[in-house]
């Protein structure tokens, strides 16, 4: 088995104990916070009568194994249960919900590895000049505030005060496109419509800059580090001494070596940031999956809640995985060391 | 008669710190002839690493450094030279071997991708393949019997003595004039050390390459070099061919440094004074073997 399948294959096993693991948690946390579910979900003037048998259909009236036995045998064909908020199955709201969310958190980490990156590298490379400390200065903004706060400011300073991108909504309301992967940059290209892609396109702009921002700048910040540390690790001072150009030696021998842990973290940030849309979500009006988790929790909607932590932690393990491998494809000390057991 | 490929005049270096310049290299003169190889040795921190980075260029775009003296390659004055004319010399008319071989290769790409790297100094449009084909060569050169399967590892894949032959034969793979080895193979054991060290002689002898080869061992230098130069301190204490400082040594620094070696026959780690004031006594010049005259202080 070659190695990088190897490392697929276990990073792919141990996601599924993760998953397994992080779902029987949530099931019970989801079930042991206080607040009955059937309770909210009727209101106050429901009967106990009522109450009750919304209990039993839920089976809350189960002990908790039993309901979680239940929930895995429904899971395996695919259904998470109805939701009480939307009185939808749980499936076909993330299936709405999820893409903006997707695709806004997509877009941010493009905007993390095309700002981040070349940004530390170019801090590095001119390390301890006017360059590198504009950046350092300019990073640090980007990491000290929260994405909300960005998004505010932002939405304030460039849709507000200086009209340049639309001020909330995915799209223009009056282009209707047929969904198709609920991905609009997607589905306006799928569509033939460049119109409004271009208008999808515009309107992401922001929100996913105040998302990707204080990642761009973790990135950034973190490249630049472990570059100067490796500007003087023996190879670069070879690579100078055999007069290798100094751009290639900052953009191939010396940013290679150090994008790891940069990698990592934008990763993880990307996994964080299915979480952590929701305040940018609910700043630019984005009909997204962060808006949708929050609002099933206030309602204490289990089969809601339970489905939503699922899809990200799902997507949270699919990132790592993804990261992991590209790792290993970066550094052949990591792919080589796969050996077989 | 022909400029030698190494001149150094009065070479000054100090470094601007917090505390005001600070001079580590005091006027030291030296050169190296074509086709010669030349040790320069001394202790740790006596210059001798930044004398070869100073020929190389690589200090003088350092903001703190100050440099004045005279560096002449192959006749032309060094600081006259744009960034980057001594730019275009690196890697081409002189290269570098280090103390660390394996340390010193890069660890996310493969040989062939240095290799080719290297290649492309003196040949900028060469291709991979083509690439791979003159490193093959260059390291059969070298006595890399499967010079495939070294070409496509990393330098974590191979041992401490292959990578030092990997380092030579790029080294020498651009037909350099002038080979700096900054204590070669120190951080190998001793037999690798001794196999690769009699390779790079007959290499650069068959090149006729010339070395400036710095070194805190003794016993390697007495093998290898033609002359010897002895730095204490960021000055030169004391010069000559090399069987003639080794059996005579004149100056109180090149004795001390001599009896320094521990012998393998015991009697323990020698004593010798840690400074001494007779360790600054004026340059010892054997017979014959002065700096070349004619040439502008």
């Amino acid at each position: 088995m070659p190695p990088v399948v190897r490392l697929l294959a276990k990073r792919l096993g141990t996601s599924l104990v993760v998953l397994i693991g992080v779902s029987m948690l949530i099931f019970a946390i989801a079930r042991v916070i206080p607040g009955d579910p059937a309770r909210i979900a009727l209101g106050p003037n429901a009967t106990a009568a009522q109450v009750a048998a919304l209990r039993e259909r839920l089976n809350l009236d189960q002990p908790i194994v039993v309901q979680y036995g239940q929930f895995v045998a429904d899971l395996v064909r695919g259904d998470l249960g109805v939701s009480l908020y939307t009185n939808r199955p749980v499936t076909t709201d993330i299936v709405q919900f999820l893409p903006a969310t997707l695709e806004l958190v997509l877009v941010a980490g493009v905007m993390m590895v095309v700002f981040g990156l070349p940004l530390g590298i170019l801090s590095a490379r001119y390390r301890n000049s006017w360059i590198d400390n504009l950046v350092r200065l300019v990073t640090l903004l980007g990491v000290s505030a929260p994405a909300f706060v960005w998004a505010v400011i932002l939405m304030l300073a460039f849709a507000y005060f200086l009209p340049l991108f639309p001020i909330a909504g995915r799209i223009t309301d009056t282009m209707t496109i047929p969904t198709v992967t609920g991905f609009l940059m997607v589905d306006t290209l799928i569509a033939g419509d460049p119109r409004a892609f271009a208008n999808a396109a515009w309107h992401i702009v922001l929100p996913a800059f105040a998302l990707a921002l204080s990642g761009i700048g973790q990135a950034a910040r973190l490249t630049r580090s472990n570059m100067v540390e490796t500007y003087d690790r023996p190879y670069i001072e070879m690579a100078q001494s055999y007069g290798f150009p100094e751009r290639r030696i900052a953009t191939r021998y010396a940013f290679r070596p150090s994008m790891i842990p940069s990698l990592t973290i934008i990763g993880l940030d990307f996994a964080a940031m299915l979480g952590n849309a929701f305040l940018v979500e609910a700043v630019f009006a984005w009909p997204g999956l962060s808006r949708y988790g929050v609002a099933v929790i206030l309602r204490k909607d289990l089969n809601a809640i339970v489905g939503t932590v699922l899809i990200i932690s799902a997507m949270f393990l699919i990132v790592n995985v993804i990261v992991d491998l590209l790792i290993a494809f970066i550094n052949p000390r990591i792919r080589y060391s796969q050996r077989a057991s | 008669m022909s400029a030698p490929t190494l001149l150094i005049r009065d070479l000054r270096l100090g470094f601007r710190g917090y505390s005001g310049l600070v001079e580590v290299l005091h006027g030291i003169s030296l050169h190296v002839a074509k086709g010669e190889r030349v040790a320069l040795v001394g202790e740790s921190g006596s210059g001798k690493s930044v004398t070869a980075r100073i020929v190389l260029g690589l200090l003088q775009n350092l903001k703190s450094a100050r440099i004045s003296g005279r560096v002449e390659f192959e006749g032309r004055d060094l600081s006259r030279l744009s960034g980057r004319e001594r730019h275009a010399l690196r890697g081409t008319r002189m290269s570098m071997i280090f103390q660390d071989p394996t340390s010193s290769l890069n660890p996310v790409y493969t040989i062939a991708t240095q290799f080719h790297e290297v290649l492309k100094r003196a040949e900028p449009r060469l291709d991979l393949a083509g690439a791979r084909r003159r490193a093959a060569v260059a390291l059969a050169d070298v006595a890399i019997t499967e010079p495939e399967r070294v070409l496509d590892s990393y330098s974590f894949q191979l041992s401490g003595g292959m990578n030092q032959r990997v380092m030579i034969a790029m080294a020498l793979a651009n037909e350099p004039s002038l080979l700096i080895a900054d204590e070669p193979g120190t951080a190998l054991d001793v037999t690798v050390q001794a196999q690769t060290l009699g390779l790079m002689r007959d290499l650069v002898a068959r090149h006729g390459t010339s070395v400036l080869f710095i070194s805190h061992n003794l016993g390697v230098v007495r093998e290898f070099a033609d002359r010897v130069y002895v730095i204490y301190k960021g000055r030169i204490a004391e010069q000559g061919p090399t069987a003639a400082l080794f059996e005579d040594p004149r100056h109180p620094y090149t004795r001390a440094l001599l009896s320094a070696v521990p012998r393998i026959t015991g009697g323990g780690i020698p004593e010798i004074e840690d400074a001494s004031e007779s360790y600054f006594a004026p340059l010892v010049v054997h017979e014959g073997y002065g700096e070349p005259e004619g040439v502008r202080p």
